[in-house]
């Protein structure tokens, strides 16, 4: 399978530029470049770099242990593994439904955490670009700068994100890594004093929400020819829908939409992924690539994440985030918008729906109750899947008569945009960097374009590596304490024997 | 809105701001996050901090600076290239986490070898294609253990948890400005 710009003919003969790490994303990533004599690009490569083997070293731990654990992969979206993974042990300890002071303290913890973080995606990574310019000052792009500059807009941001956090907080015990969620239900209810608390900034809070759209949309109309443009490709589209077809981040089936919006497949039972779903690897990341089993590696890749479930569903149940809706549907003519930088407004919009629907659930006397957990016949087998905020997360057990676990299996969000990305950097690249310069004001339109899809780079690092190397580990008095080669072939040896 | 009280301001003359560095290794990012939550206490700090290398800046390479703010333990062999780096460009170097002091979760995975780890992974995994293995020169070589900082580098402070909470942070980088040695005391030492 091949690619434009995927791979050079003669890698050899070409220079390298590289950008590492990406910035303001979260995890460990880098951008290859490859350029001939005349500055022509021929091959970009956005590499996951880090592994950890979360799938299998999970595999013999207990799975109450589970929904804790997992969350150790992303401390941005703790929530999301947290949630995935308990929606995943539900079916272990037979709770086929849950009451509903879980089902709405686990909906408030995660529309939380939408909320915190969209936010900071947001304001404090994203901002800079998008109200500095995407070549100004290297040192002036954070949000020191934005501070600075824009200081009510820094500390809306900051305070949007602190909204979340202590939503999280109240609902899961602690703002980051969590216990609240648990196989079966919750661990705790919200208590009229914590809800009280929430409910005095909720209003502000939606009212935030809708400037912050307001901004995005003026972000755009300021530039309208860019927005729409820029490291813009085509691609089929997946999220989870609710039952009613309206958007929903907590629970649904799984639909994907043609490049085009038709329907690929909808109203699909998230238990049958694998039947939908197959994942490629490539030897240059290790973050995999997943495509649509039904049309293959080439033609089947796809956008997950606010884009694509903003266009996938057939309406947002919360009025403002509709109206939002209705505008950005609109605005495309009737046609999918495919453009990166859209991502951003589609993000504020579900940031804003997150924000209603916490108002709405803080107003749900069931969040106050004390029916928290459900239980049934003892399953073998669980998968679950939420909408996280970077889009479709998918978590696999099964787990022994012990109650161990034998089998992990996790697609995260950011593998489903692993393609989608790449896509977008190889635009970017053809149309700002080749045949000139390369300044860091270009190389920072690459990574503008990566951050539209708000990546989870450590979430996404699944596989190993193999190249011939060797390396020594030596501590701070120059002993060795490891030392380690691998093979061309894949064999590893450890210690001096290599 | 309620606003947290601003911290009051130290009586010390309007000296440089200190410059710190921050980098996650093999961590989640839950540390940096736990920063931020620091909230509007952020714009306080940054009245006396500037960053330099750090994932919330575009500063790719770390400078000279006075405080290094590490999360993560080492899984691969740039880690151990960034670590040293920092150590050597920072006067003051903090390891942050359970990762960073022990290993933390990541260090799940050191009672498995590489090689059979690396059959199981791709094994175990019902979905994927199998038969290639990521083998390209751009990618770090994992080490076959997940290390602490400790074991490679001087480290000059350790605030553990997983992850620290925003006030225990708070706690050091003020103790650390203000020129007070640090203590973290009741209430902010905890693991989880």
């Amino acid at each position: 399978m091949t690619y434009a710009l995927e791979t050079a003919e003669r890698p050899e003969t070409l220079r390298r530029v590289a950008i590492d790490p990406v910035s303001r994303v979260e995890g460990h990533g880098k951008v290859t470049i490859l350029l001939d004599d005349a500055s022509k690009v021929h091959q970009v490569r956005l590499h996951v770099v880090e592994f950890r083997g979360f799938e299998r070293f999970i595999q013999g731990r207990p799975y109450w242990e589970v929904p804790v654990m997992v969350q150790r992969l992303c401390g941005i979206c703790p929530v999301s593994h947290h949630l995935a993974a308990s929606k995943a042990m539900d079916a272990i300890v037979g709770a086929t439904r849950l009451t509903p002071t879980a089902e709405k303290v686990r909906r408030l913890m995660h529309y939380g955490q939408i909320l915190q973080s969209h936010a900071l995606h947001f304001f404090h990574l994203c901002s800079p670009d998008l109200l500095f310019g995407f070549a100004s000052e290297a040192g002036r792009r954070n949000i020191v700068g934005v501070a600075q500059a824009h200081p009510e807009t820094a500390r809306r941001g900051v305070l949007l994100r602190r909204f979340g956090q202590e939503v999280i907080r109240v609902t899961a015990g602690k703002r980051i890594h969590g216990t609240g969620s648990v196989p079966g239900g919750v661990n705790k209810a919200v208590t009229p004093a914590e809800r009280e608390e929430l409910l005095k900034d909720i209003y502000a809070i939606v009212g935030w929400c809708r400037d912050a759209v307001r901004m995005v949309k003026e972000l755009h109309g300021q530039d309208p020819a860019l927005y729409n443009s820029f490291g813009v490709f085509r691609s089929n589209m997946m999220s989870l829908v609710g039952a009613d077809g309206g958007l929903d981040f907590y629970d649904g089936r799984l639909r994907a939409r043609d490049d085009t919006g038709k329907i690929l497949f909808d109203g699909v039972d998230y238990r049958d992924y694998r039947r939908f779903i197959r994942e490629e690897v490539k030897p240059w990341s290790y973050m995999k690539f997943p495509f649509l089993a039904e049309l293959g590696a080439e033609k089947g890749w796809y956008k997950v994440g606010p884009l694509a479930r903003v266009q996938n569903c057939d309406h947002i149940r919360t009025p403002l985030a509709e109206a939002e809706r209705r505008e950005f549907v609109d605005y495309a003519g009737g046609s999918p918008i495919h453009a990166p930088l859209a991502y951003h407004w589609t993000r504020m919009i579900e940031m804003l729906h997150a924000a209603e629907t916490i108002k709405d659930l803080l107003h749900d006397d069931d969040i106050l109750g004390d029916d928290l957990l459900a239980s049934g016949e003892r399953g073998r087998e669980g998968i679950g899947v939420v909408e996280a905020p970077r889009g479709t997360l998918i978590h696999h057990y099964r787990v022994d008569d012990d109650d161990l676990v034998t089998l992990c299996n996790l697609i995260v969000s950011t593998t489903h945009n692993n393609q989608a990305m790449n896509e977008a950097i190889r635009h970017v690249a053809k149309r700002y960097l080749s045949g000139r310069e390369i300044t860091e004001g270009l190389l920072n339109h690459i990574e503008v374009a990566i951050r539209a899809f708000d990546p989870c780079l450590s979430c996404a690092t699944h596989a190993l590596g193999q190249m011939a190397l060797e390396v020594s580990l030596v501590d701070a008095e120059g002993r060795e304490v490891d030392r380690l080669a691998r093979h061309g072939d894949g064999g590893v040896l450890r210690g001096g024997g290599a | 809105m309620t606003e947290a009280a601003a911290p009051a301001r130290e009586a010390r003359p309007a000296a440089r701001k200190l410059r710190v560095a921050t980098t996650s290794l093999a961590g989640c990012f839950g540390c940096h996050m736990s920063l931020l939550d620091i909230d509007e206490r952020l714009f306080a700090l940054l009245d006396k901090v500037e960053f330099d290398r750090s994932p919330i800046t575009d500063t790719k390479d770390v400078g000279e600076c006075d405080v290094g703010l590490i999360e993560g333990g080492l899984c691969n062999a740039e880690n151990v290239h960034v670590l040293r780096e920092f150590r050597a460009r920072c006067k003051v170097l903090i390891a942050v986490g359970a990762c960073a002091i022990n290993g933390g979760l990541p260090a799940q995975r050191n009672h498995l070898s590489l090689p059979r780890l690396l059959q199981e992974v791709y094994h175990s995994d019902p979905g994927a294609r199998y038969g290639l293995i990521p083998n390209d020169p751009e990618l770090p070589l994992p080490l076959n253990k997940v290390h602490p900082l400790h074991e490679v580098v001087k480290i000059d402070h350790f605030i553990p948890g997983c992850p620290p909470s925003a006030d225990a942070l708070w706690k050091v980088l003020t103790d650390l400005l203000a020129g007070r040695e640090e203590r973290l005391g009741h209430g902010l030492i905890h693991f989880d």
